[in-house]
């Protein structure tokens, strides 16, 4: 086991938050046709009241931050945000889509020793990734971006969110990742829009292009091991839980709600309010959470893929039910080993999306 | 021999877990956990007091070693720390420096 997984291990049977999503803003100069935010300010935190969250979860043991939005850059604060977070000895990451990083953005990140910068790239030609921004010129930006960070030494990596129409763009990214020196991350996930708008799923890229996917050697490694058939599982499989959503990270909007996941919109709290331990610890949504035992899932404990399946349990929250399948995950673990889940042979499409309240008004 | 001082780098992440201290060095991303004995002197690495003062006075009391051996360990872990730029070494005193986190 690495130290990172014993970290992750340690913090688990502690049940200390180690890892931390905070959103800092929704709002954005891009205007992603598969964004799931709204970007208008509904009242976000101040600075004095994100310094105030960022000690308190210094001192509940947050060591991993990944600070994001939105555009984090849209905030005049952000690299006080940034000081004091590195002041406070986190590991920070940012994620942006670069537009507004110059040089001396750039030289300013690095100089606050940040970890990593992990960069929206949508498609290498313009064409493409404006339309999906729909922000002319963005790309260049992007890309003028990546070259400052990475000539700053910064550690950068590309996030690829594959889409319908970007698809079949994918090996162009790899290979601009490649030539400016940065890792490449692919992400096939869509998301309903927060206020339970479903219209961005449409943008999914349909089965047999995720199992083109899960069959790439450069992306997977080993093609055979990847996509083996599960194995059966064991007792330590049914006693395990899905993810770390609720474990040892959660989610922080920029109204200061608390959920589990960015992925899992289950109002938990809300730091304008509470204390964040008092809610780590005491919050009845984030004990249920972390009471579920794959054994406990009514559909899933049945199937074939419990043990292997990447089954997010925010996407099957948002389905309607947080013990239930998320049929994008069993859309995957079918394409990826030709099985179909025990969802797809109940012949079960997906509940409805249940309302979502992630964004509400400061008060 | 020349005193040493040490003095914890600004370019690291760090936080206590379950009694230890995790660190890991925003230069090469090398991660670290550091025992009860190591996190005593890594809390103690002021960049004032030298390196002989803290293993001598603190960390021989409180955790009851041998001098000898507390020297040596210490000197090794001195020594792996700061080849990753997570604790700064020198023979004169640090002064605390600026808010800069990262040397440029």
């Amino acid at each position: 086991m690495s130290l990172l997984a014993e970290m992750n291990q340690k913090a688990l049977n502690l049940g200390l938050p180690i890892t931390v999503h905070f959103d800092i803003t929704y709002r954005c100069n891009e205007r992603c046709v598969h964004c799931y935010l709204d970007h208008d300010d509904h009242g976000e935190m101040t600075t004095a009241e994100i310094t105030n969250v960022l000690e308190q979860l210094a001192d509940a043991g947050v060591f991993f931050l990944s600070l994001s939005g939105g555009e984090v850059l849209m905030r005049r604060d952000f690299f006080e945000i940034v000081e004091r977070a590195r002041q406070m000895l986190f590991n920070v990451k940012v994620k942006t889509n670069g537009v507004m990083i110059h040089a001396k953005e750039a030289a300013k990140l690095r100089q606050l020793g940040v970890e990593q910068i992990q960069i929206s790239v949508y498609s290498h030609r313009p064409e493409v990734h404006d339309a999906i921004t729909k922000l002319p010129g963005s790309l260049k930006r992007t890309i003028q971006a990546i070259r400052f960070l990475k000539s700053q030494g910064l550690k950068v990596s590309v996030a690829n969110v594959l889409m319908a129409g970007n698809f079949s763009d994918q090996q162009g990214v790899i290979t601009l990742a490649r030539e400016l020196g940065v890792a490449y991350t692919l992400d096939p996930t869509i998301t309903p829009k927060m206020d339970g708008d479903t219209s961005t799923l449409a943008l999914r890229i349909p089965g047999s292009d995720l199992k083109q996917i899960f069959h790439n050697q450069e992306l997977v490694g080993n093609v055979e091991e990847f996509c083996a058939p599960p194995p059966a599982p064991g007792d330590d499989i049914m006693e395990g839980y899905p993810c770390s959503a609720g474990h040892t990270a959660c989610y922080i909007s920029p109204y200061g709600d608390v959920f589990p996941c960015v992925q899992f919109p289950l109002p938990s709290g809300n730091v304008r309010r509470q204390k964040f331990l008092d809610i780590w610890r005491h919050s009845p949504q984030l004990n249920e959470v972390r009471s579920i035992r794959a054994r406990n899932l009514p559909t899933c404990s049945t199937c074939a893929h419990v043990g292997t399946c990447t089954r997010c349990p925010g996407l099957a929250y948002m389905e309607g039910n947080m013990r239930g399948p998320s049929t994008a995950d069993c859309q995957k673990s079918f394409q990826r080993t030709g099985i179909p889940s025990a969802n797809m042979l109940a012949g079960s499409h997906g509940g409805s999306i249940g309302q979502l309240i992630q964004i509400r008004a400061a008060g | 021999m020349a005193e040493k001082y040490i003095a914890r780098s600004k370019a690291i992440a760090a936080r206590m877990l379950g009694g230890e201290m995790m660190v890991m060095s925003a230069a090469d991303s090398t991660f670290f956990t550091l025992n009860d004995v190591a996190s005593a002197i890594w809390q103690a690495a002021d960049g004032r007091t030298p390196l002989s003062e803290i293993v001598g006075g603190r960390i021989c009391q409180e955790f009851d070693v041998d001098r000898e051996r507390a020297h040596r360990g210490a000197d090794r872990f001195v020594e792996e720390l700061s080849q990753h730029g997570i604790l700064l070494v020198s023979d004169q005193p640090l002064v605390e420096s600026s808010a800069t986190l990262v040397s440029q």
